[in-house]
Protein backbone atom coordinates (compact mmCIF):
# COMPACT_ATOMS: atom_id res chain seq x y z
CA UNK A 1 0.00 0.00 0.00
CA UNK A 2 2.41 2.42 0.82
CA UNK A 3 4.44 1.53 -2.84
CA UNK A 4 1.74 2.62 -4.29
CA UNK A 5 0.64 5.58 -2.22
CA UNK A 6 4.56 6.80 -2.83
CA UNK A 7 3.75 6.34 -6.63
CA UNK A 8 0.44 8.40 -6.31
CA UNK A 9 2.06 11.64 -4.35
CA UNK A 10 4.94 11.67 -6.57
CA UNK A 11 2.94 11.51 -10.14
CA UNK A 12 0.61 14.16 -8.60
CA UNK A 13 3.39 16.29 -7.91
CA UNK A 14 5.40 15.78 -11.34
CA UNK A 15 2.00 16.34 -13.14
CA UNK A 16 2.03 19.78 -11.67
CA UNK A 17 6.33 20.79 -11.28
CA UNK A 18 6.80 18.79 -14.05
CA UNK A 19 9.39 16.25 -14.71
CA UNK A 20 11.97 15.22 -12.20
CA UNK A 21 11.03 17.70 -9.72
CA UNK A 22 10.54 14.69 -6.60
CA UNK A 23 14.20 14.20 -6.35
CA UNK A 24 14.18 10.83 -4.83
CA UNK A 25 11.12 8.91 -4.06
CA UNK A 26 11.55 5.54 -1.45
CA UNK A 27 9.98 4.12 1.50
CA UNK A 28 11.97 4.62 4.90
CA UNK A 29 11.03 2.01 7.63
CA UNK A 30 7.85 1.12 5.20
CA UNK A 31 6.74 5.05 5.37
CA UNK A 32 6.42 7.05 2.21
CA UNK A 33 9.74 9.23 1.69
CA UNK A 34 9.91 12.15 -1.02
CA UNK A 35 13.06 14.33 -1.52
CA UNK A 36 12.23 17.71 -3.09
CA UNK A 37 14.45 20.98 -4.20
CA UNK A 38 12.99 24.26 -2.16
CA UNK A 39 12.10 25.06 -5.65
CA UNK A 40 9.36 22.99 -6.10
CA UNK A 41 8.28 23.08 -2.92
CA UNK A 42 5.63 25.58 -3.76
CA UNK A 43 2.58 26.66 -1.89
CA UNK A 44 0.21 25.09 -4.33
CA UNK A 45 2.11 21.21 -3.85
CA UNK A 46 2.09 21.90 -0.20
CA UNK A 47 -1.96 22.61 -0.68
CA UNK A 48 -2.49 19.87 -3.01
CA UNK A 49 -0.91 17.21 -0.30
CA UNK A 50 -3.65 19.01 2.22
CA UNK A 51 -6.60 19.43 0.05
CA UNK A 52 -6.44 16.56 -2.60
CA UNK A 53 -9.70 13.81 -1.47
CA UNK A 54 -6.78 11.19 -2.26
CA UNK A 55 -4.24 12.38 0.06
CA UNK A 56 -5.81 14.90 2.84
CA UNK A 57 -2.57 15.27 4.59
CA UNK A 58 -4.56 17.65 7.25
CA UNK A 59 -2.26 17.01 10.40
CA UNK A 60 1.77 18.39 10.33
CA UNK A 61 2.91 15.75 12.79
CA UNK A 62 6.71 17.29 13.21
CA UNK A 63 8.57 19.86 10.93
CA UNK A 64 12.43 20.03 11.72
CA UNK A 65 15.03 20.68 10.38
CA UNK A 66 18.66 19.41 9.62
CA UNK A 67 22.23 20.74 8.41
CA UNK A 68 24.12 18.41 6.06
CA UNK A 69 26.88 20.16 5.79
CA UNK A 70 26.82 20.62 2.29
CA UNK A 71 23.10 21.63 1.99
CA UNK A 72 20.12 21.90 4.23
CA UNK A 73 17.11 19.89 4.51
CA UNK A 74 13.60 21.17 6.18
CA UNK A 75 11.66 17.63 6.89
CA UNK A 76 7.90 17.17 7.53
CA UNK A 77 6.06 14.45 9.03
CA UNK A 78 2.43 14.47 7.73
CA UNK A 79 -0.32 11.96 8.77
CA UNK A 80 -3.69 11.90 6.98
CA UNK A 81 -6.02 11.12 9.35
CA UNK A 82 -9.04 10.50 7.10
CA UNK A 83 -6.83 8.09 5.31
CA UNK A 84 -4.34 6.64 7.86
CA UNK A 85 -1.84 7.82 5.35
CA UNK A 86 2.05 9.33 6.49
CA UNK A 87 4.60 10.97 4.78
CA UNK A 88 7.93 12.06 4.65
CA UNK A 89 8.49 15.22 2.63
CA UNK A 90 12.12 16.59 2.90
CA UNK A 91 12.89 19.92 1.16
CA UNK A 92 16.53 20.51 0.03
CA UNK A 93 18.08 24.13 0.27
CA UNK A 94 21.59 25.46 -0.16
CA UNK A 95 23.91 26.57 2.81
CA UNK A 96 24.04 29.97 1.98
CA UNK A 97 20.69 31.49 2.75
CA UNK A 98 18.92 28.65 3.38
CA UNK A 99 15.00 29.58 2.57
CA UNK A 100 11.86 27.37 2.15
CA UNK A 101 8.67 28.37 1.66
CA UNK A 102 6.17 28.92 4.91
CA UNK A 103 3.27 26.55 4.78
CA UNK A 104 2.10 27.98 8.04
CA UNK A 105 -0.98 29.60 6.04
CA UNK A 106 -1.87 26.07 5.56
CA UNK A 107 -1.00 24.24 8.71
CA UNK A 108 -0.94 26.36 11.30
CA UNK A 109 0.71 23.69 13.63
CA UNK A 110 3.81 25.04 11.63
CA UNK A 111 3.72 28.47 13.11
CA UNK A 112 6.20 27.77 16.43
CA UNK A 113 7.67 24.73 14.16
CA UNK A 114 8.84 27.06 11.56
CA UNK A 115 10.28 29.41 13.59
CA UNK A 116 11.99 26.93 16.44
CA UNK A 117 13.89 25.98 12.80
CA UNK A 118 14.29 29.20 11.83
CA UNK A 119 15.88 30.40 15.50
CA UNK A 120 18.19 27.29 15.84
CA UNK A 121 19.45 26.62 11.97
CA UNK A 122 18.91 29.87 10.49
CA UNK A 123 16.50 28.59 7.42
CA UNK A 124 14.30 31.72 6.70
CA UNK A 125 10.45 30.66 5.55
CA UNK A 126 9.09 33.48 3.33
CA UNK A 127 5.30 33.59 4.04
CA UNK A 128 5.17 33.25 7.57
CA UNK A 129 3.76 36.06 9.08
CA UNK A 130 5.61 36.54 12.36
CA UNK A 131 9.35 34.70 12.12
CA UNK A 132 11.44 35.64 14.37
CA UNK A 133 13.51 33.55 17.32
CA UNK A 134 11.19 31.72 20.01
CA UNK A 135 13.42 29.73 22.44
CA UNK A 136 16.62 31.84 22.31
CA UNK A 137 16.76 35.90 23.07
CA UNK A 138 16.02 37.99 20.16
CA UNK A 139 19.69 39.49 20.55
CA UNK A 140 21.41 36.04 20.61
CA UNK A 141 24.60 35.92 17.71
CA UNK A 142 24.77 32.72 15.07
CA UNK A 143 21.97 29.14 15.28
CA UNK A 144 23.30 26.88 17.03
CA UNK A 145 22.18 23.58 15.59
CA UNK A 146 23.92 24.72 12.75
CA UNK A 147 27.40 22.60 12.37
CA UNK A 148 30.04 25.42 12.18
CA UNK A 149 28.61 27.30 14.77
CA UNK A 150 31.17 27.70 17.48
CA UNK A 151 30.02 27.59 21.31
CA UNK A 152 30.86 31.05 23.19
CA UNK A 153 32.14 29.61 26.20
CA UNK A 154 33.25 32.42 27.54
CA UNK A 155 30.17 34.18 27.07
CA UNK A 156 28.47 31.44 28.85
CA UNK A 157 30.73 31.18 31.78
CA UNK A 158 31.79 27.71 31.06
CA UNK A 159 35.44 28.91 30.70
CA UNK B 1 -20.40 62.32 27.15
CA UNK B 2 -18.59 59.33 26.60
CA UNK B 3 -16.18 58.18 28.41
CA UNK B 4 -12.97 57.90 26.76
CA UNK B 5 -11.65 53.99 26.92
CA UNK B 6 -8.20 52.52 25.42
CA UNK B 7 -6.93 49.40 25.39
CA UNK B 8 -3.79 48.13 28.13
CA UNK B 9 -0.88 46.08 28.09
CA UNK B 10 -0.90 43.31 30.73
CA UNK B 11 2.10 41.08 31.69
CA UNK B 12 0.99 37.28 32.83
CA UNK B 13 4.42 35.78 33.78
CA UNK B 14 7.09 35.13 33.37
CA UNK B 15 6.84 34.50 37.03
CA UNK B 16 2.85 33.59 37.95
CA UNK B 17 1.31 30.37 40.17
CA UNK B 18 -0.78 29.42 37.43
CA UNK B 19 1.53 28.96 34.32
CA UNK B 20 3.28 26.23 35.71
CA UNK B 21 6.49 27.28 35.37
CA UNK B 22 8.57 30.13 33.91
CA UNK B 23 6.04 31.29 30.71
CA UNK B 24 4.70 34.71 29.99
CA UNK B 25 2.05 35.84 27.97
CA UNK B 26 1.51 39.59 26.93
CA UNK B 27 -1.82 40.28 26.69
CA UNK B 28 -3.73 43.63 25.19
CA UNK B 29 -7.22 44.11 27.08
CA UNK B 30 -9.91 46.32 26.42
CA UNK B 31 -11.92 46.49 29.95
CA UNK B 32 -12.15 42.72 30.85
CA UNK B 33 -11.55 41.59 27.35
CA UNK B 34 -8.58 40.23 26.01
CA UNK B 35 -8.08 41.43 22.16
CA UNK B 36 -4.27 39.83 22.28
CA UNK B 37 -2.20 37.51 23.54
CA UNK B 38 1.46 36.63 22.59
CA UNK B 39 2.62 33.81 24.57
CA UNK B 40 6.54 34.14 25.10
CA UNK B 41 9.05 31.26 25.97
CA UNK B 42 12.16 29.88 26.28
CA UNK B 43 12.87 30.77 30.06
CA UNK B 44 13.83 27.20 30.42
CA UNK B 45 15.30 26.10 27.04
CA UNK B 46 18.44 23.68 27.98
CA UNK B 47 19.20 23.51 24.37
CA UNK B 48 18.38 19.84 24.96
CA UNK B 49 18.69 18.77 20.93
CA UNK B 50 21.99 20.63 20.76
CA UNK B 51 23.63 18.95 23.98
CA UNK B 52 21.89 15.27 22.41
CA UNK B 53 25.06 15.86 19.57
CA UNK B 54 28.13 15.65 21.79
CA UNK B 55 26.36 12.63 23.97
CA UNK B 56 27.05 8.90 23.47
CA UNK B 57 23.34 7.15 22.01
CA UNK B 58 22.64 6.12 26.00
CA UNK B 59 24.09 9.45 27.73
CA UNK B 60 20.77 10.95 26.60
CA UNK B 61 18.45 8.94 28.21
CA UNK B 62 18.36 11.86 31.42
CA UNK B 63 18.39 14.50 29.50
CA UNK B 64 14.43 13.56 28.32
CA UNK B 65 13.39 12.86 31.51
CA UNK B 66 13.40 16.56 32.20
CA UNK B 67 11.64 17.65 28.98
CA UNK B 68 8.06 16.81 30.44
CA UNK B 69 8.99 16.18 34.20
CA UNK B 70 5.65 14.74 34.88
CA UNK B 71 5.37 12.00 32.03
CA UNK B 72 9.21 11.30 31.93
CA UNK B 73 8.52 7.12 31.56
CA UNK B 74 6.57 8.15 28.10
CA UNK B 75 10.26 10.35 27.26
CA UNK B 76 12.38 7.98 28.07
CA UNK B 77 10.68 4.97 25.69
CA UNK B 78 10.38 7.49 22.67
CA UNK B 79 13.45 8.21 22.28
CA UNK B 80 14.90 4.47 23.14
CA UNK B 81 12.07 3.20 20.63
CA UNK B 82 13.32 5.72 17.98
CA UNK B 83 17.02 4.53 18.46
CA UNK B 84 15.73 0.71 18.78
CA UNK B 85 13.89 1.39 15.18
CA UNK B 86 17.31 2.47 13.55
CA UNK B 87 18.83 -0.70 15.22
CA UNK B 88 16.36 -3.14 14.24
CA UNK B 89 16.34 -4.97 17.64
CA UNK B 90 13.49 -6.86 19.02
CA UNK B 91 13.12 -6.57 22.26
CA UNK B 92 11.92 -9.04 24.84
CA UNK B 93 8.53 -9.09 26.07
CA UNK B 94 9.08 -8.60 29.45
CA UNK B 95 10.56 -5.38 29.16
CA UNK B 96 7.84 -4.36 26.91
CA UNK B 97 5.08 -5.14 29.07
CA UNK B 98 7.28 -3.37 32.29
CA UNK B 99 7.54 -0.67 29.54
CA UNK B 100 3.50 -0.32 29.38
CA UNK B 101 3.25 -0.67 32.75
CA UNK B 102 5.38 1.60 33.90
CA UNK B 103 4.29 4.53 31.21
CA UNK B 104 0.57 4.05 31.90
CA UNK B 105 1.56 4.03 35.42
CA UNK B 106 2.88 7.56 34.72
CA UNK B 107 0.30 8.57 32.63
CA UNK B 108 -2.22 8.58 35.43
CA UNK B 109 0.01 10.26 37.55
CA UNK B 110 0.67 12.98 35.11
CA UNK B 111 -2.92 13.14 34.98
CA UNK B 112 -3.54 13.39 38.70
CA UNK B 113 -1.27 16.25 38.73
CA UNK B 114 -2.94 18.35 36.17
CA UNK B 115 -6.43 17.47 37.96
CA UNK B 116 -4.92 18.89 40.84
CA UNK B 117 -3.46 22.07 39.59
CA UNK B 118 -6.34 22.84 37.33
CA UNK B 119 -8.56 22.57 40.21
CA UNK B 120 -6.35 24.91 42.05
CA UNK B 121 -5.82 27.23 39.49
CA UNK B 122 -10.10 27.83 39.50
CA UNK B 123 -9.79 28.23 43.29
CA UNK B 124 -10.19 25.15 45.04
CA UNK B 125 -7.88 23.84 47.26
CA UNK B 126 -8.63 20.82 48.65
CA UNK B 127 -9.02 18.61 45.19
CA UNK B 128 -4.99 19.08 44.80
CA UNK B 129 -4.44 17.41 48.13
CA UNK B 130 -6.56 14.57 47.16
CA UNK B 131 -4.71 14.25 43.44
CA UNK B 132 -1.03 14.22 45.56
CA UNK B 133 -2.18 11.62 47.86
CA UNK B 134 -3.22 9.46 44.68
CA UNK B 135 -0.16 10.32 43.05
CA UNK B 136 2.11 9.12 45.90
CA UNK B 137 0.43 5.58 45.79
CA UNK B 138 1.95 5.59 42.00
CA UNK B 139 5.39 7.33 42.35
CA UNK B 140 6.10 4.86 45.31
CA UNK B 141 5.55 1.91 42.66
CA UNK B 142 7.47 4.05 40.40
CA UNK B 143 10.04 4.53 42.93
CA UNK B 144 10.68 0.85 43.96
CA UNK B 145 11.08 -0.22 39.93
CA UNK B 146 13.89 2.54 39.06
CA UNK B 147 14.96 3.87 42.08
CA UNK B 148 13.52 7.56 41.18
CA UNK B 149 10.39 9.38 41.75
CA UNK B 150 10.14 11.42 38.83
CA UNK B 151 13.15 11.68 36.80
CA UNK B 152 13.62 7.70 36.05
CA UNK B 153 16.17 7.44 33.67
CA UNK B 154 14.52 3.66 33.83
CA UNK B 155 13.94 2.58 29.83
CA UNK B 156 17.41 1.73 27.93
CA UNK B 157 18.07 1.23 24.57
CA UNK B 158 16.75 -2.80 24.03
CA UNK B 159 14.69 -2.83 27.14
CA UNK B 160 14.85 -2.02 30.95
CA UNK B 161 17.08 -1.14 33.55
CA UNK B 162 16.02 -3.35 36.57
CA UNK B 163 13.42 -6.06 37.08
CA UNK B 164 10.35 -5.54 39.29
CA UNK B 165 11.19 -6.54 42.29
CA UNK B 166 9.62 -9.47 44.49
CA UNK B 167 6.06 -8.54 45.28
CA UNK B 168 5.72 -5.39 42.66
CA UNK B 169 2.89 -6.80 40.27
CA UNK B 170 1.24 -7.79 43.21
CA UNK B 171 1.58 -3.87 44.79
CA UNK B 172 0.61 -2.62 41.47
CA UNK B 173 -2.53 -4.25 41.25
CA UNK B 174 -3.26 -3.17 44.83
CA UNK B 175 -2.44 0.30 43.42
CA UNK B 176 -4.89 0.00 40.81
CA UNK B 177 -7.78 -1.05 42.91
CA UNK B 178 -6.96 1.92 45.42
CA UNK B 179 -6.73 4.31 42.49
CA UNK B 180 -9.58 3.24 40.87
CA UNK B 181 -11.92 4.00 44.31
CA UNK B 182 -10.26 7.24 44.23
CA UNK B 183 -11.06 8.42 40.95
CA UNK B 184 -14.23 7.94 41.62
CA UNK B 185 -14.05 10.24 44.56
CA UNK B 186 -13.17 13.19 42.09
CA UNK B 187 -17.06 12.93 40.39
CA UNK B 188 -18.73 13.06 43.78
CA UNK B 189 -15.86 16.07 44.47
CA UNK B 190 -15.83 18.29 41.40
CA UNK B 191 -17.46 16.85 38.17
CA UNK B 192 -21.00 17.37 38.99
CA UNK B 193 -20.33 20.92 41.09
CA UNK B 194 -22.34 23.59 39.57
CA UNK B 195 -19.70 26.43 40.17
CA UNK B 196 -17.48 24.10 38.51
CA UNK B 197 -19.36 23.75 35.34
CA UNK B 198 -20.45 27.21 35.13
CA UNK B 199 -16.36 27.87 34.47
CA UNK B 200 -16.02 25.07 32.33
CA UNK B 201 -18.96 24.20 30.07
CA UNK B 202 -18.86 26.10 26.66
CA UNK B 203 -15.40 28.35 27.54
CA UNK B 204 -12.75 27.74 25.44
CA UNK B 205 -14.40 25.70 22.44
CA UNK B 206 -11.84 24.43 19.82
CA UNK B 207 -13.51 23.21 17.11
CA UNK B 208 -12.93 19.28 15.31
CA UNK B 209 -11.13 21.42 12.26
CA UNK B 210 -9.55 23.70 14.15
CA UNK B 211 -7.52 20.97 16.66
CA UNK B 212 -6.52 18.95 13.19
CA UNK B 213 -5.52 22.60 11.76
CA UNK B 214 -2.98 23.76 14.97
CA UNK B 215 -2.11 19.84 15.08
CA UNK B 216 -3.17 19.12 18.78
CA UNK B 217 -3.67 15.65 20.23
CA UNK B 218 -3.59 13.91 23.01
CA UNK B 219 -6.89 14.89 25.05
CA UNK B 220 -7.25 17.68 23.74
CA UNK B 221 -7.75 16.50 20.40
CA UNK B 222 -9.88 13.74 21.61
CA UNK B 223 -11.98 16.77 23.87
CA UNK B 224 -12.66 18.56 20.68
CA UNK B 225 -14.06 15.07 18.90
CA UNK B 226 -11.46 13.36 17.16
CA UNK B 227 -10.90 9.73 18.22
CA UNK B 228 -7.24 9.49 18.03
CA UNK B 229 -4.85 8.07 20.01
CA UNK B 230 -1.72 6.80 18.81
CA UNK B 231 -1.70 3.80 20.86
CA UNK B 232 -4.72 2.58 18.62
CA UNK B 233 -3.91 3.98 15.64
CA UNK B 234 -0.34 3.10 15.26
CA UNK B 235 0.38 0.55 17.54
CA UNK B 236 3.84 0.69 19.33
CA UNK B 237 5.02 -1.46 21.92
CA UNK B 238 2.54 -4.06 22.80
CA UNK B 239 -0.73 -1.94 22.72
CA UNK B 240 -2.65 -3.76 20.43
CA UNK B 241 -2.62 -6.95 23.04
CA UNK B 242 -4.64 -4.72 25.47
CA UNK B 243 -8.89 -3.78 25.51
CA UNK B 244 -9.38 -0.24 26.37
CA UNK B 245 -11.35 2.52 25.24
CA UNK B 246 -10.16 5.53 23.66
CA UNK B 247 -12.66 8.35 25.83
CA UNK B 248 -13.67 11.12 22.97
CA UNK B 249 -15.80 13.96 23.80
CA UNK B 250 -17.81 16.46 21.06
CA UNK B 251 -18.10 19.74 22.69
CA UNK B 252 -14.48 20.68 22.57
CA UNK B 253 -14.90 22.87 25.76
CA UNK B 254 -12.66 23.19 28.84
CA UNK B 255 -15.55 20.65 30.44
CA UNK B 256 -15.11 18.28 27.78
CA UNK B 257 -10.93 18.13 28.00
CA UNK B 258 -10.92 17.42 32.08
CA UNK B 259 -14.11 14.26 31.42
CA UNK B 260 -11.31 13.06 28.86
CA UNK B 261 -8.94 12.78 31.00
CA UNK B 262 -10.71 11.71 33.74
CA UNK B 263 -11.97 9.01 31.94
CA UNK B 264 -8.69 8.35 30.37
CA UNK B 265 -6.99 7.37 34.36
CA UNK B 266 -9.86 4.54 34.20
CA UNK B 267 -8.71 2.89 30.59
CA UNK B 268 -5.06 3.12 31.64
CA UNK B 269 -6.07 1.34 35.20
CA UNK B 270 -7.60 -1.14 32.51
CA UNK B 271 -4.49 -1.27 30.58
CA UNK B 272 -2.49 -1.98 33.48
CA UNK B 273 -4.36 -4.41 35.41
CA UNK B 274 -4.14 -6.40 32.11
CA UNK B 275 -0.82 -6.22 31.48
CA UNK B 276 -0.47 -7.88 35.36
CA UNK B 277 -2.26 -10.42 34.25
CA UNK B 278 -0.19 -11.31 30.98
CA UNK B 279 3.27 -10.38 31.94
CA UNK B 280 5.75 -13.55 31.30
CA UNK B 281 9.03 -14.09 33.07
CA UNK B 282 12.27 -13.82 31.19
CA UNK B 283 14.76 -11.23 29.88
CA UNK B 284 14.39 -7.40 30.86
CA UNK B 285 17.28 -6.57 27.90
CA UNK B 286 18.31 -7.20 24.39
CA UNK B 287 21.30 -8.94 24.45
CA UNK B 288 23.09 -6.54 23.19
CA UNK B 289 21.89 -4.06 25.04
CA UNK B 290 23.67 -4.71 28.32
CA UNK B 291 26.88 -3.19 26.70
CA UNK B 292 25.70 0.00 24.98
CA UNK B 293 27.64 2.91 25.33
CA UNK B 294 29.88 2.45 22.19
CA UNK B 295 26.49 1.45 19.87
CA UNK B 296 26.60 2.51 16.97
CA UNK B 297 23.12 2.31 14.98
CA UNK B 298 23.70 2.04 10.90
CA UNK B 299 23.16 5.35 8.96
CA UNK B 300 19.95 6.33 8.29
CA UNK B 301 16.71 8.02 10.05
CA UNK B 302 13.37 8.03 11.41
CA UNK B 303 10.50 9.64 12.85
CA UNK B 304 8.61 7.86 15.88
CA UNK B 305 6.11 9.01 17.81
CA UNK B 306 3.79 7.96 20.53
CA UNK B 307 0.93 8.70 22.78
CA UNK B 308 2.33 10.89 26.06
CA UNK B 309 -0.06 12.18 28.66
CA UNK B 310 -0.29 15.62 26.91
CA UNK B 311 -0.66 14.16 23.42
CA UNK B 312 1.76 13.06 20.47
CA UNK B 313 5.61 13.12 21.40
CA UNK B 314 8.12 12.09 18.59
CA UNK B 315 11.82 12.11 18.14
CA UNK B 316 13.72 12.56 14.63
CA UNK B 317 16.66 10.77 14.96
CA UNK B 318 19.33 10.72 12.41
CA UNK B 319 22.43 8.46 13.00
CA UNK B 320 25.52 8.86 10.10
CA UNK B 321 26.88 5.38 11.85
CA UNK B 322 29.07 6.84 14.34
CA UNK B 323 28.79 6.57 18.60
CA UNK B 324 27.08 10.32 18.65
CA UNK B 325 23.47 10.86 16.86
CA UNK B 326 23.96 13.07 13.86
CA UNK B 327 20.47 15.39 15.00
CA UNK B 328 17.63 14.74 17.98
CA UNK B 329 14.70 16.67 16.69
CA UNK B 330 12.14 16.66 20.16
CA UNK B 331 8.59 16.59 19.33
CA UNK B 332 7.12 18.07 22.34
CA UNK B 333 3.49 17.54 22.67
CA UNK B 334 3.37 20.96 24.87
CA UNK B 335 4.87 23.00 22.93
CA UNK B 336 2.47 22.33 19.59
CA UNK B 337 -0.38 22.55 21.81
CA UNK B 338 0.39 26.04 23.42
CA UNK B 339 0.23 27.58 20.39
CA UNK B 340 -3.49 27.87 20.37
CA UNK B 341 -3.50 30.18 22.85
CA UNK B 342 -3.05 33.30 20.60
CA UNK B 343 -5.90 32.31 18.79
CA UNK B 344 -8.15 30.76 21.49
CA UNK B 345 -7.67 33.54 24.01
CA UNK B 346 -9.19 36.21 21.38
CA UNK B 347 -12.44 37.87 23.17
CA UNK B 348 -12.68 36.09 26.31
CA UNK B 349 -12.97 37.43 29.42
CA UNK B 350 -9.95 37.80 31.98
CA UNK B 351 -11.38 35.43 34.35
CA UNK B 352 -11.52 32.76 31.94
CA UNK B 353 -8.08 32.80 30.74
CA UNK B 354 -6.37 30.55 33.77
CA UNK B 355 -9.48 27.66 33.28
CA UNK B 356 -8.43 27.70 29.60
CA UNK B 357 -4.59 27.80 29.89
CA UNK B 358 -4.93 24.92 32.85
CA UNK B 359 -7.38 22.59 30.20
CA UNK B 360 -4.44 22.52 27.82
CA UNK B 361 -2.12 20.64 30.44
CA UNK B 362 0.89 22.43 29.69
CA UNK B 363 4.23 22.01 31.09
CA UNK B 364 7.00 24.57 30.45
CA UNK B 365 9.57 22.08 30.58
CA UNK B 366 8.70 20.26 27.33
CA UNK B 367 7.55 23.64 25.79
CA UNK B 368 10.87 24.97 25.66
CA UNK B 369 13.14 22.05 26.01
Amino acid sequence: MSQELLERIVSRIENIQGEGAVLEASLNFSKPMITLDTSNWTPQIAQLLHDDPELKFNFLSCLTGMDYEEHMEVIYNFHSIPHNYYLYVKVKTAREKPTVHSVQPIWKTADWLERETYDLLGIEFPGHYNLKRILLPDDWEGHPLRKDYVTDKKALGLD
Amino acid sequence: MSIRTEQMTLNMGPQHPSTHGVFRLVLTIEGETIKHAEPVIGYLHRGSEKLAEGLLYTQFIPYTDRLDYLNAMTNNYIYCAGVEELLEWEIPERAEYLRVLVMELNRIASHLVWWGTFMLDLGALSPFLYAFRDRDLILDRLNEISGARMTFNYVRIGGVKWDAPDGWIERVKETVKEVRENIKEYDTLVTGNEIFQARTIGVGKISQKEAINWGLSGPIARGSGIRFDLRKEEPYSIYDRFDFDIPTFQEGDVYARYKTRIAEMHESLKIIEQACEQIPEGEIIHKKGKRIMMIKPPAGEVYKRCEASKGEIGVYIVSNGKTQPYRVKLRRPSFVNVQILQELLIDEPIANLVAIFGSLDVVLGEVDA
